[in-house]
């Protein structure tokens, strides 16, 4: 049984403790079983009688670190050596640990409070059970390392022999507690490897995709490549015939499964599954198929159609204008300078490396599914409507995740497998191949902006206008496909113009890792870097200058820290070296700076071009500021340098690109990924700030992509407008 | 038909297509699930066993052809005295984000130090770059590698 698992004889305690909003729910044991070992002392903290304290994960790591990271936080206020505590990944379970999720670059915020006085309860009650013993006030006592301690006799308690007394206390109130001095951290602060490592490296069964289940089949499962088209017609019979095929049928799927609202993601889509023996024999029977598909009203869209669509958006007049600051066309007449461009960038696919996932058995009216997600209660729900079961009903376990970047989010492998398996009647793993994960993916959204900016004399950016092209429908934006009114650099130049124009769109989209900041940062750090080269600036200083002289800008939630952002631009100018380098022809230095999910990010990048138009980035330099405390230094950076990367990787090799309302490509030979060879040094600063701490799963990718195509422009004057990045564009 | 495979040093049978690849083999028939699939196209190397010494995309060799092979997978590497340090340097410098690549990097990088004792960086990005990370772990990848061969990390 686990901690979570909260019997009927057990009373709960709700205790709400976050500013945020959040609830945090402990499930207190009020006398424990005679045969029970292990006590729970709240809803994440079990003290064993031989020492060994665990604490449960609440959300699911897909490699963000937060199975490790979280703990943390509890086990330093809890006051326990981090070697003695084993980490538990818990069940989806709302009631008691609230939003379960990986998101956002979230759960640092989230949970920096909130978690850190999970452990300081569950240490106040160990100090009050110990008190009570010793007939003596708490305030006599303190805790180190899995004791509790009588200052004034030096006598000595461990945790695991208070453990069974708790459960008559009844906990303070999480606010009331005093969290420790920073001064005395022991945990939080120290490079911590991930506590899955060991298993990692030894290959021991730790993914989705290693789920066992006795009597487990297989499956795989055909959709159209144009997305929610029905099945015209399969051949059932050919696949059975495979050997190890124990079933094939079609799936009528949702017909309104492709755009749910919200982050559920795509429901049930039509396909055709093939069950066997093993996922080889499935996809044996899947290939003798000879699926055909019904037309669909989205199979005439393509990548060119939207571009020349775009184009002729832009030249008529906007769907919407959600800001409009002064006179932008007056103060355009009146610039020194001005500077007319046109950006693009293409969908991008997830391609986690791990292919999208599912186990699921239903059994006698519930079903259990295992599945690597990054937001298991949406998926409960999304599989309780499509199977007409009740919610409770239905048990999510997660399971590590091979790569998240949002693809996950999503749960349609969850509801896919859920219906396999209670049509199979028997416990179904189903495993898309690559190409299904390459051509079902929820892309990240192409788009289109048509910049128009003005400079004066003295280097002030005095207009600035962006009709941005997006996919949705009238005012509606398909998901991620969005930009905020208050986009940089609205409310630092006095006149802008926003305005927005939409195609519909067949093509799934969601969240790719600093959802829309890994798209607006590209463009808007590149064309302010136009406007200081038009102003004849350094665009280090431009920067600089551009974000004035008030500490803030705006009101919560849209306020913008421009003194913080400027911390982070001055220190990575010292840490490259910017401006004080002499480099060779074909060398470039650029700079480009981010904020996104509270997160404030400058980088700059050196790269070499050759006359062929290769390019080599040779570093990228991070100054980051998330605040006063790095909670785990290995984590911190891990994540920080895997997002630059990512971010050059999507810029120099990716895109994705539609024909016939079709994804065309499928695998990592046309969907290519960063090697090694190509992996440049990221070095990382990051700032200590007056401000709680926040997260990185994000931030840290949105300016590596301008960093690097102004860098381009440095080394070789040529303006990097539309990605991927190619060779064609670079020639000398 | 029933395979009898060499796999870690141990003869275990499966009774599988001889057309099915070693990966599908060792993952679902013998529960070596060590070994990943990430593309099925030999692109990402997630998969890397060693066949004899030599790493290899189990992605990519009909179980057929195995024959009295040694077949050697992430799960033995902690009797492999070359591959026993990269794991112990992988632990140190916490390499893995989500992990899913590293069995097949770390058999790689085994396999290029039993060779190579002391790779440069050069030598590192060849034998490493047919190993696709997601999370771009590159840098601390070359770390470990230098880290395994006794060489200076930065």
């Amino acid at each position: 049984m686990t901690c979570h698992d909260v019997s009927a004889n057990r009373r709960q305690i709700l205790t709400t403790v976050s500013a945020a909003g959040l609830t945090l729910s402990f499930a207190i044991a009020p006398k424990a079983g005679a045969a029970e070992t292990t006590k729970p002392l709240n809803a994440y903290v079990r003290v064993a009688p031989d020492g060994a304290v665990t604490i449960v994960a609440k959300s699911p790591d897909l490699g963000q670190g937060v199975k490790t990271m979280l703990p943390m936080l509890i086990a330093e206020e809890l006051d326990v050596a981090w070697e003695s505590v084993r980490v538990e990944q818990a069940d989806n379970d709302p009631k008691t640990y609230g939003r379960q999720f990986a998101g956002g670059s979230l759960a640092t915020p989230m949970h920096w409070d909130e978690l850190r006085r999970v452990g300081a309860v569950a240490r106040a009650m160990l100090i009050q059970a110990a008190a009570t013993a010793w007939n003596c006030a708490p305030g006599d006592c303190v805790t180190t390392a899995g004791a509790v301690v009588h200052k004034a006799s030096g006598k000595a308690r461990t945790y695991a022999s208070l453990a069974l007394a708790c459960a008559d206390i009844i906990p303070p109130d999480p606010k009331s507690l005093m969290l420790k001095d920073p001064k005395a951290y022991r945990i939080i602060g120290k490079p911590t490897p991930q506590y899955d490592v060991a298993k990692i490296v030894t290959g021991q069964p730790l993914f989705g995709i290693d789920m066992q289940r006795p009597g487990m089949l297989y499956a795989t499962y055909v959709k159209a490549p144009v997305f929610g088209a029905k099945v015209a017609g399969a051949d059932l019979d050919a696949a059975r015939a495979v050997k190890g095929v124990r079933k094939a049928f079609v799936v009528e799927g949702d017909p309104n499964g492709l755009f749910p609202a919200g982050m559920t993601g795509q429901g049930l889509l039509p396909g055709v599954a093939v069950v066997a023996d093993s996922w080889w024999a499935a996809r044996k029977g899947r290939d003798r198929l000879n699926v055909t598909w019904a037309d669909h009203l989205t199979s005439k869209q393509s990548s060119r159609g939207f571009a020349e669509q775009a184009k002729a958006l832009a030249a008529g007049k906007a769907g919407r204008t959600p800001r409009n600051d002064g006179d932008v066309d007056a103060a355009l007449k009146a610039s020194a300078k001005t500077v007319e461009a046109a950006y693009a960038y293409p969908f991008l696919s997830h391609a986690n490396l791990e292919p999208q996932n599912c186990t699921a058995e239903f059994k006698d009216g519930k079903l259990e599914v295992w599945a690597p997600t990054q937001n298991p209660e949406p998926g409960r729900q999304l599989c309780a409507k499509t199977l007409g079961l009740k919610p409770e009903d239905i048990t999510v376990h997660m399971v590590r995740g091979g790569g998240g970047f949002g693809r996950r989010l999503a749960n349609d492998y969850m509801v896919e497998a859920a219906w396999i398996a209670r049509e199979t009647g028997a416990p179904v793993k189903l495993l898309w191949t690559r190409e299904d994960d390459m051509q079902h993916d929820h892309y990240r959204p192409a788009g289109f902006h048509f910049f128009r900016g003005g400079v004066d004399a003295a280097g002030n950016v005095t207009a600035l206008h962006d009709h941005f092209v997006t996919f949705g429908e009238g005012a509606s934006v398909a998901p991620s496909a969005g930009m905020s009114a208050a986009e940089f650099p609205a409310r630092f130049v006095p006149n802008v113009r926003y305005e927005v124009s939409a195609i519909p769109l067949g093509v799934p989209t969601g969240p790719l890792r600093a959802p829309g900041s890994n798209a607006l940062a590209f463009v808007f750090q590149s064309f302010i870097d136009e406007l200081a080269h038009a102003a004849g600036a350094d665009p280090l200083a431009f920067q600089i200058k551009l974000l004035g002289d008030k500490p803030t800008v705006g009101e919560a939630p849209a306020i913008y820290n421009a003194a913080r952002m400027i911390g982070v631009l001055k220190a990575v100018g010292e840490m490259s070296r910017w401006g004080k380098t002499r480099l060779p022809k074909g060398e470039g230095m650029g700079v480009g700076c981010y904020y996104s999910h509270q997160g404030f990010f400058a980088e700059v990048a050196h790269v070499a071009v050759s006359s062929e138009g290769a390019v080599k980035v040779k570093k990228v330099w991070v100054a980051a500021d998330v605040g006063r405390q790095i909670i785990n230094p290995h984590g911190a950076l891990n994540q920080v340098q895997g997002s630059v990367l990512d971010g050059l990787s999507a810029a120099l090799h990716q895109a994705v690109t539609i024909e016939g309302g079709q994804v065309q490509q499928s695998n990592f030979t046309d969907y290519p990924l960063m090697r090694i060879n190509e992996a440049p040094p990221v070095e990382v600063k990051f700032l200590t700030t007056d401000y709680s701490p926040t997260g990185l799963g994000e931030p840290a990718l949105p300016p590596a992509i301008p960093a690097l195509t102004n860098a381009i422009f440095a080394a070789t004057g040529k303006r990097i407008r539309s990605l991927p990045i190619t060779a064609e564009m670079l020639k000398a | 038909m029933t395979y009898t495979l060499n796999v870690n040093g141990k003869a275990l049978s499966a009774d599988v297509d001889g057309d099915t690849p070693l990966l599908w083999t060792l993952r679902d028939a013998l529960g070596i699930v060590g070994p990943k699939y990430g593309c099925g196209v030999a692109a990402c190397g997630a998969c890397t066993v060693h066949i004899d010494g030599q790493p290899v995309r189990a992605c990519q060799v009909p179980t057929e052809t195995v024959g009295t092979a040694k077949v050697t997978t992430i799960e033995a590497m902690q009797t492999h005295a070359v591959g026993k340090r990269v794991q112990a340097a992988w632990m140190e410098l916490d390499v893995a984000q989500c992990g899913y690549c590293q069995p097949g990097q770390i058999m790689s990088a085994a396999a290029l130090l039993a060779v190579t004792p002391k790779p440069t960086d050069a030598q590192i990005d060849a034998a490493m770059s047919g190993n696709i990370c997601r999370c771009a772990t590159y840098t601390r990848i070359r770390a470990a590698i230098k880290r395994a061969s006794g060489q200076k990390e930065a």
